[in-house]
């Protein structure tokens, strides 16, 4: 028994056909109520107003644009070194949803920052690093659709994924070098912002319980999601392997 | 070496498309000030910038060259049985495709800085940032063009997936060369920008090679 024999469509079809409901309704569940303790239970910020209530999509949408492409990096190395179709596929299924969460992040972020820094976009690193971001999303997508053959733009792509990995950080630095930023840093990952001795950049508790529960229903949407598509993907594939031995014969 | 003088030879002549960069590259530069208006100052303040995103969509534009032709011709699949290995081909293309667009665009961009009114003291660091640059352009860029190779009229492709690449060469190189207009010290910026060059040099052939393999089979 090991990860590997997930790597058999026929397993995997079973295993993510089992999964996928929970998972489902799971991510709704949570994602409504986040949403609804967000929006409707917590109390407007002193100085933000009720648009504080943006950062329950917009950091989930963040992390996730991040977290797909490196999904998608691992899913790809899977490939390129044990050749797991269902890996491949994996990749090309999380791509979609990492661009779109990547937009998701860049229009509230712009949403948010209208009435509170006083400009739908400044060429802020973060702000920067996301468009080049959704620029490196692209690239891979349309790598994906413009080559016929299923394996030689699975290697293609998986090589652009590896290649891009280490510019899309380098890019990151690089925009951090070209100019100082506007946008805040990370405050609920570091220890003393959550629990309270940094005071001046705590997430109040308030907030962050529905964030943090949030940010689990955006995961398991992108778990469900990704299973989806690849269940959808292999579909295709069979599909695709049927006609042509129809063709054939 | 053969490989790099018959790459050479063949940029050269009539048709090569060698000239073609190097005259992009002048007329993004003359169509800017047209564009933007004629104040001395204001061209001064954007020349390095100008001159650096010229030099990159210059490059850009002659990319889809290095390996089409050979790969129309079947040329690629005689290199990958040479006993080269493919990512010394890879390099030895980028550096032929450097050689005829990365180095005449950097000899005449202070040429094209008195057009707009680069300072003076701007010119080292400018050719300094673009010669080393322009050569990560062409590795970066022989990388993308391996990628795209198969894809019929994969021009638009290889300008999509080659541009978010380029941005680190790009925001280096251009802090590099307008370093002394904003009192800065140049020399950080182009340190990084060689590091990157270098280290393109290193591991993008092997990429651009497991592309090309890819292709080809």
């Amino acid at each position: 028994m090991s990860l590997w024999e997930y790597a058999n469509p026929v397993k995997f079809m079973r295993l993510s056909g089992a999964v996928l409901p929970w998972v489902s309704v799971l991510a709704g569940v949570s994602i409504t109520a986040a949403l609804f303790w967000g929006f409707f239970l917590t109390p407007d910020d002193f100085k933000q107003g009720s648009t504080v209530k943006i950062i329950f999509i917009h950091v989930p949408a963040a992390m996730l644009a991040i977290n797909a492409w490196f999904m998608m990096l691992v899913a790809s190395l899977i490939w390129v070194i044990r050749r797991h179709h269902v890996s491949a596929l994996a990749a090309r299924a999380a791509a979609p949803i990492g661009f779109v969460m990547t937009l998701v992040a860049l229009i509230t972020g712009a949403v948010w920052g209208q009435p509170m820094w006083g400009t739908w976009w400044a060429w802020d690193p973060r702000l920067t690093s996301f468009l080049i971001l959704a620029l490196f999303y692209l690239g891979y997508m349309a790598l994906w659709e413009a080559v016929e053959n299923p394996d030689t733009a699975a290697d293609l792509t998986s090589v652009l994924c590896l290649v891009g990995t280490v510019f899309a950080i380098l890019s990151r630095y690089a925009v951090n070098f070209w100019n100082q930023g506007l946008h805040q840093g990370a405050s609920i990952g570091r220890v003393d912002a959550v629990t309270g001795a940094d005071t001046a950049e705590k997430v109040s508790n308030v907030y962050f319980y529905p964030l943090a529960l949030s940010i689990l229903g955006f995961f398991l949407l992108f778990v469900m999601l990704v299973l989806l598509r690849t269940r959808t993907e292999i579909r295709v594939r069979r599909t695709s392997a049927l006609l042509a031995r129809e063709r054939i014969g | 070496m053969a490989l790099l003088i018959r790459d050479l030879r063949i940029a050269t002549r009539a048709g090569g498309g060698a000239g073609l960069g190097l005259a992009f590259f002048l007329m993004v530069v003359i169509l800017v000030p047209l564009g933007v208006g004629p104040e001395t100052q204001l061209l001064a303040r954007i020349a390095p910038g100008v001159l650096w995103v010229g030099a990159l969509l210059a490059c850009l534009l002659t990319l889809d060259r290095i390996f089409a032709l050979d790969f129309e011709d079947g040329t690629l699949d005689a290199l990958l049985c040479a006993p080269l290995p493919l990512s010394g081909v890879v390099l030895v293309k980028s550096i032929a495709h450097w050689l005829v667009t990365g180095l005449p665009l950097t000899l005449v961009s202070p040429l094209l800085g008195v057009l707009l009114n680069l300072p003076a003291e701007g010119y080292f660091w400018l050719m300094a940032s673009l010669l080393p640059g322009t050569l990560s352009l062409s590795v970066i860029g022989a990388f993308g063009a391996a990628l795209t190779v198969g894809v019929r009229r994969g021009g638009l492709l290889l300008s999509l997936l080659v541009l978010p690449l380029y941005v680190p060469s790009l925001v280096f190189g251009a802090e590099c060369a307008s370093a002394l207009m904003n009192v800065k010290d140049p020399t950080t910026p182009f340190i990084l920008l060689t590091v990157i060059t270098l280290a393109s040099l290193a591991f993008l052939p092997v990429a651009g090679a497991a592309a090309l393999r890819a292709n080809l089979r």
